[in-house]
């Protein structure tokens, strides 16, 4: 089974540090990561692979130092990667980035399955991963939860709606944007980390792809950001001490107040 | 004057609420522009009273896609049918809802018609001179608010989070026009096919859709101390919620984790208990209209967060908490 995992590089989160007067994140010290609901996809891909053979192609598009990204994902158990970078492809919304992807998922060969996390936690759209499907013509399942059956020619798989699971089937190749709950991450071990460091990352460039250069980068976004705003970080709410049954009656008093007057009870 | 669409959505023959707030988004954007207001629905077998409804919500026309292989969402066919509609009818702005469906849809549909979306808006405005649609969202975690317009492509297309607007009242006197449509066969993609549905959990029903939301994080120390905010839920209708540190533990499944890596949500009232607030819980609540925190530390990130809150022991706040609930009930039965 060959699976391509588009994945992207974003900030680390995880320990961010606000600055309280201006309500902005504090960039330094930050470190870049593989968006973490790529992990799932990453995870997913990796399992198929081992049940039914194959290869398992990451891709990412970024700046050179995305690079890690994909060392990352060849340390958990992927085999290739490859390196989607321009100086063109600079300011790209999601129409041009998954443009830009899907034409190199072309160009990389042919693949049963493509899998991709359902969103990345900078951005927070969700809409490469449909618009790769619009792009190459695949059948599409987005939030899979769970893979339940994989033929030569279909796979059958559970996705996480508002109120349960959409069973679906579909013929592959097809397009799969993965949520948490389908798989639960590996480590890298030191035997991927020792592969990831001696292999070698092919970079594909526009001229690579052949890209149409209205389709890309800045030029080729339907979207502009025309304003950054900050919003107000504290609510500056009241907030009660709950210590002593004194301090503890107090305090549960003043929240059915609050909640009687926003009418909320 | 081209017009303003809202993606109403439905299940089961039924129309989901989500329909109705975004048209009460869209009116406001139809009326700016003195354009119409249309909803765009596709489904199978729903009747002319429920779909009247939507004019008594705020359509000056509905457009009805009526055929038995559009009643469960597929994106191809779904995005075939609303792209064709587009191209035929050339609207000035679609708005849909921020669901498993819409924001699986649009951006399909986007890739198919050449034009911009922006997903997850929370303020829409129409831009005087240019009638451009200046959506605002916000990115990198809830930390900045971009304000996107779509400058030379059409139709503009935003996805706006459920519960996020109030729907309009119902205007029985509204008057509209309900348009039939039949499914072009050319527009029918088969390759994906609905073969069954499985139930989520009894509490799992909705979580971002809504009202209220209590949820717990690691300070519940176990499992079976969520049933302390399962009777805190039970008397405010509330979905209950998880942090991820909850949902990692196997408290609660995966659908009810709040924040970043599960659902980002808006609902009218958030109640968490134990959970501390790391920037990605944040992020999925951000948008709440009033938070209410319970936790042991003075000094967690959640209170700056908070509207209300209590420094205290859950284990003895929420119990109280309860029982005065119930008394409250109590005194209001009488």
């Amino acid at each position: 089974m060959e699976i391509m995992i588009p994945i992207k590089q974003v900030p680390e989160t995880s320990n961010v540090k606000m600055d309280k007067d201006t309500g902005t994140m504090i960039r330094e010290g930050v470190v870049s990561v593989i968006n973490p609901l790529d992990l799932y996809a990453i995870e997913t891909g990796i399992q198929l692979k081992e049940k039914f053979g194959g290869k398992v192609t990451v891709c990412t598009m970024g700046p050179q130092s995305a690079v890690k990204a994909l060392k990352e994902a060849i340390a958990m158990g992927c085999d290739e990667g490859f390196l989607i970078s321009d100086k063109k492809f600079a300011g790209a919304d999601t129409w041009a980035t998954s443009y830009t992807i899907s034409e190199a998922i072309k160009k990389l060969g042919s693949y049963d399955l493509v899998i991709a996390g359902e969103r990345a936690t900078d951005g927070d759209t969700g809409q490469v991963g449909p618009g790769i499907a619009a792009w190459l013509g695949l059948p599409l399942a987005t939030y899979v939860s769970k893979i339940d059956n994989v033929t030569d020619e279909s796979i059958v798989v559970e996705r996480l709606v508002e109120d349960g699971y959409q069973i679906l089937q579909m013929p592959l190749p097809a397009l799969l944007t993965v949520v948490k709950e389908i798989s639960n991450p590996r480590l890298p071990t030191l035997r991927g980390k020792k592969k990831a460091r001696a292999c070698q990352l092919q970079v594909m460039s526009a001229a690579d792809l052949q890209l149409n250069d209205a389709c890309i980068g800045l030029k080729g976004s339907p979207t502009r950001v025309i304003k950054i705003g900050y919003p107000k970080v504290s609510r500056s709410g009241k907030i009660f001490k709950a210590s002593g049954d004194a301090g503890l009656n107090e305090a549960v008093d003043a929240l059915f107040q609050f909640l009687e007057e926003k009418e909320l009870i | 004057m081209s017009h303003v669409w809202t993606i109403a959505e439905q299940s089961k023959g039924k129309l989901r609420a989500v329909s109705f707030e975004l048209l009460s988004r869209g009116r406001k954007l139809a009326d700016k522009m003195g354009t119409k207001l249309c909803a765009v629905l596709l489904g199978a077998n729903l009747s002319d009273e429920t779909l009247e409804e939507l004019i008594h919500r705020g359509a000056d026309e509905v457009y009805f896609v009526d055929d038995r292989r559009l009643e469960n969402f597929i994106v191809e066919t779904y995005s075939n049918v609303l792209s064709d509609l587009i191209r035929q009818y050339k609207p000035h702005t679609i708005l849909a809802a921020a669901t498993s469906s819409g924001r699986t849809l649009m951006p399909h549909v986007a890739i198919q018609v050449t034009t911009g979306l922006t997903a997850d808006c929370t303020e829409l405005e129409i831009e005087e001179e240019t009638n451009h649609l200046l959506q605002t969202r916000p990115a990198i975690g809830g930390n900045i608010m971009a304000t996107i317009k779509t400058p030379n492509h059409s139709p503009q297309m935003a996805t706006v989070r459920p519960k996020s607007s109030r729907p309009l009242a119902l205007d029985r006197t509204r008057q509209g026009r309900i348009i039939r449509l039949v499914l072009k066969e050319e527009l029918v993609d088969l390759r994906v096919q609905v073969i069954g549905y499985r139930e989520g959990t009894e509490e799992f029903a909705n979580i971002e859709e809504a009202e209220v939301v209590v949820a717990g994080g690691k300070g519940l120390k176990k499992a079976e101390n969520f049933a302390l905010l399962r009777e805190l839920a039970s008397h405010f209708n509330a979905v209950l919620g998880a942090s991820r540190d909850a949902v990692d533990r196997g408290w609660l499944p995966y659908p009810h984790q709040v924040g970043l890596s599960g659902k980002t949500i808006s609902p009218k009232l958030y109640i968490c208990a134990g959970i501390s607030g790391s920037i990605q819980h944040l992020a999925g609540i951000k948008t709440a209209e009033y938070i209410v925190a319970i936790n042991q530390d003075p000094d967690a990130n959640i209170f700056r967060l908070a509207d209300f809150g209590i420094v205290g022991n859950l284990f003895e706040v929420i119990p109280l908490i309860n029982a005065k609930l119930a008394a409250h009930k109590k005194k209001e039965g009488e």
